[in-house]
């Protein structure tokens, strides 16, 4: 569906086959773990079984003489990192806490931690000595929960850590890593004025992002002292940098070379592997490759934080909202970083509320360190709020969208951060949804109900640079630094053979590697479609400029009497003079110097995203079992490049909110072991599991993208929890503040057991 | 000590042998031993379906069977499915209907997909959905994926029928 006129483009809008599509349905597409070198070693992590610990005594003596063993390495052989903060697109990191990370100082902060690793002639062997390796450790009493990490008495993961705010750092050590605070208008006068007011508390559990793939890295040093990484990332570039800070080695030493990458949702932006490897690989003198089994994925890398919420919302009796206090408690994990202040920016981004308090806390606990998961922070967010919005709308017997719609940012209004929202798709997200096939088919039978909501995200600019090369026969070269995630490969493409006025088949897009390309920061943040479209457009244009020149010269005429339409040069002095962009290329490019053209830009003019959601449940009165009966999603994209792989996006986003509604949660005992660390019992939604989920591509261009594009990825995650939610209020009559919700925690809230 | 064992096996049409420890897994085999890197390593315990292949006939988690287990056996895995440069009708199916994203379970979607098409030609959307259920996906959905599995069962019975009438 289109709301508004969509210019006559040739080549957007279009269905092509993706250009790496072949080689991944025949198994020959290379990820992280397909990389094999002659000589190459495998390597095993050691791990430690406790959440909080003091390591006492590492001994690796015996894991060492295994016949076998290459080599085994731990924190003592890594440089001391710079206690500096990065920015990686969907979150920071600090460097020291980094290395710390990725091999333990003197503390272990979460069951999985990382030791030591070992090198040796196979995996088994490999695992066999690091059952070998002995570590003593002085047990600390783990902390497991923001709220209890929070009170004063609670057991410190670092002494040194104050609590940052806008009054500066707190005076006593805390597990409190940061406070922010927002506020706008005059909250309590705001619910002074509100006729209803809601108030609820929720929660939810850590869920980590579930990529199919696990990390994998493969290290080899050249005899002149350069290091050559391989790894499946969101970012070839993020991780040359995290390998110079962690490994302190210079930037011009080290070459990332990306696989395929099989997943990330954001956790595949920091390191865990390659700086080890290349630690392992260095004394040895041998490659060396490490790769995570599941449940080191699971216990050892970023998922996303547990949260708790207070939400309290008031609105007068004409349906308007006129306050907003909010307060978010976001797991950061073992080190600082949880994904809070994004989560306090978007909370209520959707709404033009006068009077708004948000306060957030990132805390930290003895479990793994949270990455990024897409669309960072707002999830959760959005099912507290979200829900208390349908609350609201019930009391004031106002249709859920049309309560929202009602109460809808627009053009203007004040967004995150202060400043007014540029022109934004919300309204007609809601009003899509309003019109939907979905929306006006009533839902009947007993224990079923229809749930909506709403949600933002504010997607990602950075830096991309891309170089073009025309090639002797007039097809076109794409080498990009963007890795391709899910068809961005074929959605750059289609933007340059959109700007040159060529067919997609002219145009050859690769990913290169970082000594290859121009840098560019990592996939994520929903940036690459944009950014990295905006830095081909550039590269195109550039190439038109000089294709012009060149056909100037060819003909001999001025190039302002050249125009260059629709792919096509033409003299406007001597109408025989026309060539198509192959044709010319042919001419100019047999003699003169090579075309090559380069595009290096930093994405300025994001376009936020919006998504509106629309979920019928039905529930089992007697398991607690949540089917979905049907789904809709509604999302303002700009501009769908590829609608194919917008619909992916729309209906992948919305089936990972599935999952994490229903079903995924890290279990963890008191002593934070984490319970199941397994495709088993880490419960991910299934084909089975799931109804065919309808899209509907609202397309309000981004006035400042040459093609409108906004960003897709991220915003489809953001309504589900809630939408969902919200529908199992209407078919049970019980509010649900806590997730997932699972058959035990429906059956417990519906039969009243909790 | 000899720790090894030789296993015959025919692997994707041709006859194989290789050494083997009674611990390597099937997966680890094609994929370390015998450089068929097509089937994938999701979670090594049969619960995402990323290593499958056919094995005389039935689908298996390629990291839930033993490699000595390949003795004598007929092995069908990603890196056999095209023949002759042209796609499978399922690979096909897979490329035309955007039904992968990052690509890593695809190997594994594809090669269940045709377990369940070289047995029931014509199944329902729910029995696919059923099929499916061991292979993960974390990026499409499953929506492409169900109707790339429909859309090529429909093709594989005309080409079925069409090659009936010219025999």
């Amino acid at each position: 569906m289109t709301t508004e006129h969509k210019a006559p483009y040739r080549v957007i809008g279009t269905r092509p086959l993706r250009p790496d599509g072949a080689d991944k349905v025949t198994g020959k597409a290379q990820f992280g773990a397909d990389i094999r070198l002659s000589g190459m070693l495998y390597g095993r992590i050691k791990r430690s079984p406790h959440a909080h610990a003091r390591i006492k005594r590492v001994d690796v003596s015996r894991a060492a003489a295994l016949p076998g063993v290459h080599a085994v390495v731990t924190a003592a052989d890594l440089p001391g990192a710079e206690d500096r903060v990065a920015e990686l697109g969907e979150g920071s990191v600090n460097m020291r806490e980094l290395s710390g990370n990725v091999l333990a100082h003197d503390k272990v902060l979460y069951r999985g931690h990382a030791i030591a690793a070992v090198a040796a002639v196979d995996a088994h062997v490999a695992g066999q000595a690091v059952d070998l390796i002995e570590v003593e450790y002085e047990l600390l009493p783990p902390v497991l929960d923001a709220r209890d990490a929070m009170r004063p008495e609670a057991p410190l993961l670092d002494k040194n850590r104050r609590t940052r705010s806008m009054a500066g750092p707190a005076d006593g050590p805390s597990n409190v890593a940061a406070h922010y605070q927002f506020i706008s208008g005059d909250p309590e006068e705001g619910f002074a004025e509100a006729d209803v007011v809601v108030e609820r508390e929720f929660a939810t559990r850590m869920v980590h992002q579930g990529y199919i793939e696990p990390h994998a890295a493969t290290a080899s040093w050249s005899s002149d002292g350069q290091l050559t990484v391989w790894t499946c990332t969101q970012g070839a570039f993020a991780v040359r940098d995290q390998c110079v800070a962690i490994l302190d080695i210079p930037v011009s030493k080290i070459r990332v070379i990306p696989t395929e990458i099989g997943g990330g949702f954001g956790g595949k932006t920091i390191v865990y592997l390659e700086p080890v490897a290349a630690l392992l690989a260095k004394r040895t003198g041998r490659p060396v490759k490490l790769q995570m089994d599941r449940s080191e994925v699971f216990e050892a890398t970023g998922p996303t934080s547990g949260v708790n919420a207070r939400v309290r919302m008031g609105a007068t009796r004409e349906g308007r909202i006129v306050a907003a206090d909010v307060e978010l408690i976001y797991e950061a994990g073992a080190y600082p970083g949880s994904p809070v202040m994004a989560a306090c920016m978007t909370a209520l981004a959707p709404y033009e509320i006068a009077n708004t308090k948000v306060d957030g806390y990132d805390v930290v606990v003895n479990k793994p360190k949270v990455a990024a998961y897409r669309a960072p922070g707002a999830p959760a967010a959005a099912f507290a709020v979200e829900q208390v919005v349908d609350e609201l709308a019930e009391k004031l017997d106002i249709d859920p969208l049309r309560f929202r719609l009602a109460n809808t940012s627009r053009e203007g209004t004040r967004g995150p951060g202060g400043r007014p929202f540029p022109r934004i798709g919300h309204e007609e997200c809601l009003e899509a949804a309003l019109s939907s096939p979905h929306y006006n088919t009533p839902l009947e039978g007993p224990s079923r109900g229809r749930g909506v909501a709403t949600g933002f995200w504010f997607n990602g600019g950075m830096r991309s640079s891309v170089t073009v090369i025309v090639n002797a026969d007039g097809s076109v070269s794409l080498v990009e630094g963007s890795t391709d995630i899910g068809g961005s490969r074929a959605a750059l493409a289609m933007q340059l053979a959109e700007t040159l006025g060529v067919g997609i088949d002219d145009v050859r897009p690769s990913v290169a590697d970082t000594d290859a390309v121009g840098y560019n920061d990592v996939t994520g943040g929903s940036r690459v479609t944009f950014a990295t479209g905006i830095a081909v457009h550039e590269a195109g244009m550039e190439v038109r400029r000089q294709m012009t020149e060149r056909a100037a010269a060819h003909w001999h005429v001025p190039a302002s009497d050249i125009t260059y339409e629709d792919g096509r040069l033409t003299c406007t002095s001597d109408a025989q003079k026309s060539a198509t962009f192959r044709e010319m290329a042919l001419q100019v490019l047999r003699t003169g110097e090579p075309l090559v053209a380069t595009g290096s830009i930093v994405g300025r003019g994001v376009g936020a995203a919006f998504s509106t959601q629309i979920a019928d449940v039905e529930v089992d009165p007697e398991t607690g079992k949540v089917q979905i009966l049907r789904y809709t999603v509604v999302q303002d994209v700009g501009t769908a490049i590829h609608p194919a792989y917008v619909e992916g996006q729309m209906q992948g986003g919305a089936v990972q909110g599935i999952g994490w509604a229903l079903n995924e949660e890290y279990c963890y005992d008191d002593q934070g072991r984490m319970a199941n660390a397994s495709f088993l019992d880490y419960r991910m939604p299934t084909a089975l599991d799931v109804p065919m989920i309808d899209t509907i591509i609202v397309e309000v261009p981004n006035p400042r993208h040459p093609f409108g594009v906004r960003g897709v990825g991220e915003v489809p995650i953001v309504p589900p929890l809630a939408a969902i939610a919200n529908a199992v209020y209407r078919a049970t009559g019980v509010r649900q503040t806590q997730l997932p919700m699972s058959p035990r925690r429906i059956l417990e809230t519906t039969l009243g057991l909790s | 000590m000899s720790t090894r064992t030789q296993v015959g096996a025919r692997i994707n049409g041709e006859d194989t042998e290789f050494l083997c420890e009674p611990r390597q897994s099937l997966l680890e085999v094609l994929r370390e031993g015998l450089g068929l890197t097509g089937s994938k390593e999701g979670c090594n315990n049969g619960n995402c379906g990323a290593c499958n292949v056919i094995m005389d006939g039935s689908l298996v988690n390629s990291c839930l069977v033993l490699a000595v287990e390949a003795e004598g056996r007929e092995i069908q895995t990603i890196e056999g499915l095209a023949s002759g440069g042209a796609l499978h009708p399922i690979q096909h199916a897979f490329l035309e209907g955007a039904a992968l994203q990052c690509g890593i379970c695809t190997p594994g979607f594809i090669m269940s997909a045709k377990a369940l098409l070289d047995h029931e030609p014509e199944p329902t959307e729910e029995r696919v959905r059923r099929w499916l259920a061991g292979n993960l996906c974390r990026c499409t959905g499953y929506d492409k994926i169900v109707r790339a599995v429909l859309d090529s069962s429909v093709q594989m019975r005309d080409t079925a029928r069409s090659d009936g009438g010219r025999s």
